[in-house]
């Protein structure tokens, strides 16, 4: 009994029990204190802020394996994230529209016939882009098991294209930085166009309501939510370390410090660095599956570039290499960025001038991370490595 | 036999020849000694051999079927028994010198195979077999970044012997030792050629001397003399210019 434990993978990584068993208390302490299952000093938005950023946090441990490990600054991770979202956003607005149309007309004194149903509910969902047919990549809208398997598909065989052709190429560094960068720009545009059939700029709304279930409130719902975040990261941290140990995680590290010499060595590093790239994309896109519904609107501005570059300042920020470094990032930034950026940080009044976090905020992190950059390159998560080694 | 058969190979970089016409049979098993000037072309023809760079002109063949390896990338060169050691060490500093030599170690080498590889017995045995012959038994659990210069040269020899490949091409292997790591260098190199071949592409002639092997002199991307040490060093165009040069 003791040594089948000693074997396994957890007892060779303590580094992961404690994270599993502090994400543990953390949730725990979260649900006590809630509105929904406890005593109501945490308020449902808030509780909904925190769910959101553990989403933000299983997407920046996929971006640390991805750079941090392997080496590919990947500037497009939060377009999968973008995928994940769209795809579970299209079930949850055509089944919640189809239960209100279907009531609404149930009113009438003939039964609408299915045709009728269905021109009801796509004008709903596609009047505000002046249309009313469905477009094709709704076929399956109405399956919650189909779009949840879309939630891995698309990000992942996206990944897989985009990275087989980039990599066959040997598309290294800054070149593969800015590649990722027109990929996500590329998708961020076709979404804003009206004819895309995810309603342009409009984007999904409404997603916080779950079909089905209308009578539960929003403090219950934003609570099973907050769990199957803190379940998703939990499995995803687990998953990822595993990856990043033993021999697959000498390889990938060796590619990231040296990959011509690793294809030396009988590797064939494309086949890895494609491994990585499409299983971080489809834990990013499942990551951005559970975040929408909490943040209830997704649109085209959310997968913008300008969001997989906060996604690698957070991970800097964090601590490259390590993956609680990457949690702690994304955790801390995010959060920080929502208290001064929703007013939370009181301005500043220096007399000839005011200084608004609003607007300052970003000046803020700018600067914090070029002072990471030169010096903390280890980031916050370093310091940890600092403090046991001082022992 | 011959295992290795190199013939016609040019190549040149931006109009300059560095390979010319090159033509070598490594057999095996053979120790073989590589010689020349700097800027002779002797990294370039491992380059050549091990899919680094594409020759103009010529044929590389090896093994029994005669297999072209122009064909190949590195990593299926060096699945088909090839094995590199650079002239700049280079092993991956930020693991550990077991880690280095687990990574080479002859097992498939397909991300799933990896993915899914546990720990064996036999893996862990050969790892400290490896080990005690460079000499790191001690140094195992080890950044490989923190060694010394000399045994880092070894490390590489380790994850080349690791990787149990036909043929070794070692490039300047003495480098940066001091004489009682050249004369362990030696050995080890002439062990290895026991049972495989073994190219050392090296300048210092006493190293040469103690390899005690046949000498190929390459000069501006050919052939100039093979033989013996004693035999190249008494020839008149390789005093010319290359002993020569050096005296001057
Ligand atoms: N990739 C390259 N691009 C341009 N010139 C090169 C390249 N590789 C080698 N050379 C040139 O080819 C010649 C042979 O180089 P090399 O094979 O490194 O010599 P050696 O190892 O014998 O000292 C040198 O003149 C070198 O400058
Ligand atoms: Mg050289």
């Amino acid at each position: 009994m003791r040594n089948a434990f000693t074997r396994t993978f957890v007892y060779r990584n303590p580094s992961v029990l404690w994270f599993l068993a502090a994400l543990g208390l953390f949730t725990l302490g979260v649900t006590v204190l809630s509105e929904g299952f406890g005593i109501g000093v945490i308020s449902t938005s808030f509780v909904k802020t925190l769910g959101k950023t553990l989403c933000l946090c299983l997407i920046a441990i996929a971006m640390d394996v991805v750079w941090g490990y392997c080496g590919i600054l990947s500037l497009g991770h939060f377009a999968f994230f973008g995928i994940g979202g769209y795809a579970i956003g299209m079930w949850l607005m055509y089944a919640r529209t189809e239960g209100i149309v279907v009531t609404s007309l149930a009113a009438q004194s003939i039964p609408p016939t299915p045709q009728e149903i269905s021109d009801a509910i796509g004008n709903q969902i596609f009047g505000v882009v002046g249309s009313s047919e469905f477009p094709l990549i709704w076929a399956f809208a109405d399956s919650l098991a189909l779009q949840l398997a879309m939630v891995v598909l698309v990000p992942g065989l996206l990944a897989l294209v985009f990275g087989w052709l980039a990599f066959r190429s040997r598309v290294t560094g800054v070149y593969l930085s800015i590649l990722t960068q027109a990929m996500t720009l590329a998708l961020s545009l076709y979404l804003f166009q009206n004819d895309s059939g995810l309603r342009g700029n409009n984007g999904l709304s409404g997603l916080q309501n779950i079909p089905g279930f209308d009578d539960v409130p929003q403090s219950t719902i934003s609570i099973v939510f907050f769990l199957g975040s803190a379940l998703a990261l939990a499995l995803g941290y687990a998953l990822f370390a595993w990856v990043v140990s033993g021999k697959m995680g000498s390889v990938v590290k060796a590619i990231r410090d040296d990959e011509a010499r690793v294809r030396f060595l009988g590797y064939h590093v494309e086949s890895y660095k494609l491994f990585i790239f499409t299983l971080t994309a489809v834990v990013s896109g499942i990551a951005g599956a559970l975040y929408y519904p909490q943040a209830g609107i997704i649109n085209p501005a959310e997968i913008a570039p300008i969001a997989s570059i906060y996604l690698a300042v957070w991970v800097a920020i964090g601590g490259r290499g390590r993956l609680y470094g990457a949690v702690i990032g994304a955790a801390f930034v995010s959060l920080l960025s929502s208290w001064f950026t929703g007013g939370g940080a009181p301005d500043i009044d220096l007399g000839i001038y005011v200084i608004r976090w609003t607007d300052w905020w970003l000046v803020l992190l700018g600067f914090s991370f070029v002072a990471v950059t030169l010096f903390f390159p280890k980031g916050i998560g370093g310091l940890f490595d600092y403090l046991v080694r001082k022992q | 036999m011959t295992l290795l058969e190199v013939s016609g190979v040019s190549v040149s970089f931006d109009g300059f020849r560095a390979i010319n016409n090159l033509s070598i049979q490594i057999g095996e098993p053979e120790l073989r000694a590589v010689i020349g000037p700097n800027g002779a072309g002797k990294t370039t023809f491992m380059d050549i051999i091990t899919g680094k760079t594409r020759p103009d002109e010529g044929r590389v063949l090896w093994g029994e079927k005669n297999i072209s390896l122009l064909g190949l990338s590195e990593s299926q060169i060096a699945m088909e028994g090839i094995g590199r050691k650079f002239q700049k060490p280079t092993v991956f500093e930020d693991q550990t010198v077991r880690e280095n030599l687990a990574m080479s170690l002859k097992n498939p080498r397909g991300p799933l195979a990896v993915l899914l590889h546990r720990k064996t017995a036999e893996g862990a045995a050969r790892i400290e077999e490896i080990a005690e012959e460079i000499g790191l038994t001690e140094h195992l659990a080890r950044r490989a970044g923190v060694l010394s210069h000399g045994q880092k040269q070894w490390l590489e020899i380790g994850m080349l012997l690791a990787q149990d490949p036909r043929l070794l091409l070692v490039d300047e292997p003495a480098a940066g030792m001091t004489t009682a790591e050249r004369e362990h260098t030696t050995d080890l190199l002439r062990r290895a050629a026991q049972t495989r071949a073994v190219v050392v592409v090296e300048h210092d002639m006493e190293f040469v001397r103690r390899l005690d092997c046949k000498v190929t002199v390459l000069h501006e991307g050919s052939v100039l003399a093979e033989g013996s040490l004693d035999h190249v060093t008494s020839d008149q165009t390789v005093i010319d210019v290359y002993l020569g040069r050096k005296d001057a």
